[in-house]
């Protein structure tokens, strides 16, 4: 009996096309909205926590004072010295690198090409914690290190603004202010950071060369901290924080003066933001899915009217009730699937072409997919079984005389 | 249906209407279509019921037809009453007995007469094979062959009213109700649907049970059933005209 209506439900579809496209459009357009919004959304969540972790996963920034960014109240608290990075290296279990960093604003000269970047002091766990690889040339030595020579590797945008982009960069030397260094490796490009500055701008050397040439103190701006993959940092979050308050005196009574601050947070806080967006925007677009049901059941019920003789004719003939009911309701529901899979089609469409303009990647959800076409059906159904009952409930001598 | 047994089919009449009255509205807008109807019908006659509007003539074809049911009174369809029946299962005896043919035709418009005359049998569970099978030789019946895949409005009147018999004959009913079958039909085309009737039942063995004003029309049935004023005046066998 379901093949049959759904037959008749076909053949009525084909006998009245225009029509039909007109009643699906509604939902073509709802389906569509939701499953781009949410695929382009989904794109743009995936994109932002590939660019956080390109800042290194496993993440810990411990920094002094309690408040971040501009205008930070720091001279209260005291800096961290090289000790306190050591002490974390020796005392926290499940750490993979500990990299202390000092950081000064310097000029580079090489010919007459100058430049204003940033150098940081730091060793080489700094390379891990930073996710960063070398394209060309070498870390630093031990001895490098424990001495404080003047070698540095260099990011790419200092190397092609200084040294040309052909030039063999390893073993040419820059001048910063009062000495210079040689380049010993050039890092591998990694490209905009997630708040807009150019991670490839920077210089990077033995933090003792740092402190001693450009700061001119022992202080260490923040240090750095990769926990193991498997390792929950929470729990090396804690370590670290107790281990800091004794080294710095603190009393139970009073707050940390440094703060610990965790790369899986930024990313749970910036992914759940964009996840809030897409959520709205899918619920917006739900609308007009709704709004399309309600205009099948419009439609289904000014075809019911017009076709109120054919429902007579069908039920002399000898049509059940239900048989009338769930002519209707199929035809209901199969319009609405219909428009469902047009709008899925569609919806591919504009995300696949939404993703490339907007360069996030293209991430299909299949369950975003399987909940819009099963919410169309519901929605065929729910919108179609008014007017279906409504044409079963037809007295069928009125219906034949229907004009 | 099926409980009949040979026997009783035999001495049960076809159908049986006994004192059905009808009355339409309530209070003083009450009207009494049909006041006390009595008459019989055997199977293998071809009736024509005639009298003028308001007659109640129109209501007898609807009780006929299972369409509607008697305020009081009793129809019994090979002994069954059908006013105890519930709506589906009026509608399975229409299904399986009956054959409708209207004034207006009533063909489902930008539909081919094929699939109109196969529509009944798609109620029925039918395969399209078989479906497409019937409905040809239906349209083959009613001289229609060649216009299977013509929808109606490429039809002339009489091609319509014959896809509409045809419709009515796919099912093999028992009985084929025809309300004015040539109302709206010139005296040619509406000779040919009365020679089509007739031959029906003479060939097929179909009880045809006919309303009509025009007495033409009423010649070529053996039966005339007269009303006035929601009762039988006049029932009687005449020889049909051709």
């Amino acid at each position: 009996m379901i093949l049959n209506a759904f037959l008749l439900a076909v053949r009525e579809i084909r006998r009245n096309l225009m029509r039909s496209i007109l009643t699906m459009l509604g939902i073509i357009i709802g389906v569509a909205a939701v499953i781009t919004m949410v695929t382009l959304g989904n794109g743009a969540t995936a994109q932002v926590a590939a660019e956080i972790s390109s800042l290194g996963s496993n993440l810990l920034m411990v920094r002094p004072g309690q408040r971040m960014g501009p205008g930070r109240d720091s001279s209260g608290a005291k800096s961290f010295k090289i000790e306190d990075a050591d002490a974390i290296s020796k005392e926290i279990a499940s750490i993979v690198a500990v990299a202390p960093t000092a950081s000064a604003s310097v000029t580079a000269v090489y010919g007459n090409e100058n430049w204003s970047t940033t150098v940081v002091g730091s060793n080489n766990d700094y390379f891990i914690t930073g996710n960063w690889e070398l394209a060309e040339g070498r870390k630093f030595t031990a001895a490098e290190l424990k001495a404080g020579k003047t070698s540095c590797v260099i990011g790419n945008t200092v190397a092609k603004e200084l040294l040309g982009s052909n030039e063999d960069v390893l073993g040419k030397k820059l001048r910063l202010g009062s000495f210079s260094c040689q380049v010993i490796g050039l890092l591998q490009p990694k490209g905009q950071s997630m708040m807009g500055n150019d991670q490839d701008d920077t210089i990077i050397m033995p933090i003792k060369t740092v402190q001693r040439r450009l700061t001119g103190n022992q202080d260490i701006r923040m240090i750095r901290i990769s926990v193991k993959p498997d390792i929950n940092t929470d729990v090396v979050n804690r370590a670290i924080t107790l281990l800091l308050r004794d080294r710095r005196h603190l009393s139970d009574n009073e707050k940390n003066d440094f703060m610990v601050m965790d790369t899986r947070e930024i990313t749970n806080t910036l992914t759940g933001t964009t996840r809030v967006m897409t959520m709205l925007l899918g619920a917006v677009a739900a609308v007009s899915l709704i709004v399309g049901g309600i205009g099948i059941m419009n439609i289904m019920l000014v075809s019911v009217t017009e076709r109120t003789r054919e429902i007579g004719i069908r039920m002399a003939i000898g049509a059940l009730e239900k048989e009338v009911l769930l002519q209707f309701l199929v035809e209901a529901v199969v319009l609405s699937s219909l428009g469902g899979l047009i709008g899925i089609i569609l919806a591919l469409i504009a995300s696949s072409v939404g993703s490339i303009l907007m360069g996030v990647p293209f991430t299909l959800n299949y369950g975003i997919i399987t909940l819009a076409f099963v919410f169309s059906a519901i929605v065929g159904v729910v919108f179609g079984y008014f007017p279906a009952r409504n044409a079963a409930r037809l007295n069928p001598i009125d219906a034949l005389r229907h004009e | 249906m099926s409980s009949d047994n040979a026997a009783s089919v035999a001495d049960v009449p076809l159908i049986e209407f006994r004192d059905v009255e009808k009355t339409y509205g309530k209070g003083t807008s009450e009207f009494k279509a049909l006041k006390g109807v009595n008459f019989q019908i055997n199977e293998g006659e071809f009736v024509a019921i005639m009298g003028p509007s308001g007659s109640g003539k129109s209501t007898v074809m609807n009780a006929l037809g299972c369409l509607d049911t008697p305020t009081a009174g009793s129809y019994l369809f090979q002994g069954i009453r059908v006013e105890s029946l519930s709506r589906d299962q009026r509608a399975l005896l229409r299904r399986n007995y009956l054959g409708f043919v209207f004034q207006g035709f009533n063909l489902l418009a930008r539909t081919s007469a094929l699939e109109n005359v196969e529509l009944p049998l798609l109620y029925r569970g039918m395969n399209r094979h078989e479906r497409h099978a019937a409905a040809r030789k239906s349209l083959a019946l009613v001289g229609l062959e060649g216009w299977e895949n013509h929808a109606p409005g490429e039809l002339s009147g009489g091609q319509q009213q014959r896809v509409a018999i045809a419709r009515a004959l796919v099912t093999s009913p028992k009985v084929l109700l025809a309300d004015e079958p040539t109302g709206n039909l010139d005296t040619a085309r509406s000779k040919e649907i009365m020679e089509l009737l007739s031959q029906l039942n003479s060939d097929l063995g179909i009880t045809v049970l006919m309303v009509t004003h025009e007495a033409e029309m009423a010649a070529y049935a053996n039966r005339l059933i007269h009303f006035v004023d929601g009762k039988v005046e006049q029932d009687f066998y005449q020889e049909p005209t051709s």
